[in-house]
């Protein structure tokens, strides 16, 4: 009986060290998925939407994504912003778009929607891990 | 395609989603994310129009 208890025990434990790695990663790559992967389903929809609707609108702004480098101090944090939005930031670089146009006088409103976006999923991807860990329900 | 929002639209914009995801992540309940949204959603917006009165007095 105790043996069981414990076999259950080392088990949850193993999930649990399981989900704390998975979520986070995860909820990263997609915005959202780390709350949809532990059943939070309306979250995880509501940061999906959210976090993807507002870098998608950066870019129809004709917003700017930032590279990896290592030159200005305002360049560097722009990319870490960016690189916040897992796939998308992925995607767009991958894809290309994202050049940013100065033409448009909202542009520069569009690059900081994209920044914000990531740096809202590194907030989400936070919460997945605290769910995950039990810190939060 | 390209979207063209105006000033108060894109602060709008900005404050709905960004108070929607510190709603979730900043509180445990579901009425006190709501609640936390709703108060976020307020500050952003009531923020942004204080700002401008502001500018225009200031520039007066």
């Amino acid at each position: 009986m105790a043996n069981s208890t414990s076999k259950t025990k080392v088990a949850e434990a193993a999930a649990v060290n399981t989900m704390a790695v998975l979520a986070p990663a995860i909820a990263w790559l997609i915005p959202g998925a780390g709350h949809i992967i532990q059943k939070r389903w309306i979250r995880g929809l509501l940061i999906l939407i959210s976090v993807t609707t507002l870098f998608l609108l950066g870019l129809a702004m004709q917003g700017r994504i930032y590279k990896a480098n290592g030159g200005d101090i305002l360049d560097i944090l722009g990319f870490i912003g960016d690189v916040g939005a897992g796939g998308l930031y992925i995607v767009t670089l991958a894809m290309e778009w994202g050049q940013g146009a100065i033409a448009f006088a909202t542009a520069d409103y569009g690059t900081k929607f994209m920044i914000v976006a990531g740096l809202l999923n590194f907030i989400a991807v936070a919460d997945a891990y605290h769910i995950a860990i039990g810190k939060k329900q | 395609m390209t979207i063209t929002l105006n000033h108060f639209s894109a602060a709008a914009v900005f404050a709905l989603f960004a108070s929607i995801v510190f709603g979730i992540t900043h509180r445990d309940t579901t009425r006190e994310m709501v609640r936390y949204g709703l108060y976020c959603f307020a500050m952003f917006l009531g923020g942004a129009l204080v700002a401008g009165w502001v500018m225009w007095l200031l520039r007066r």
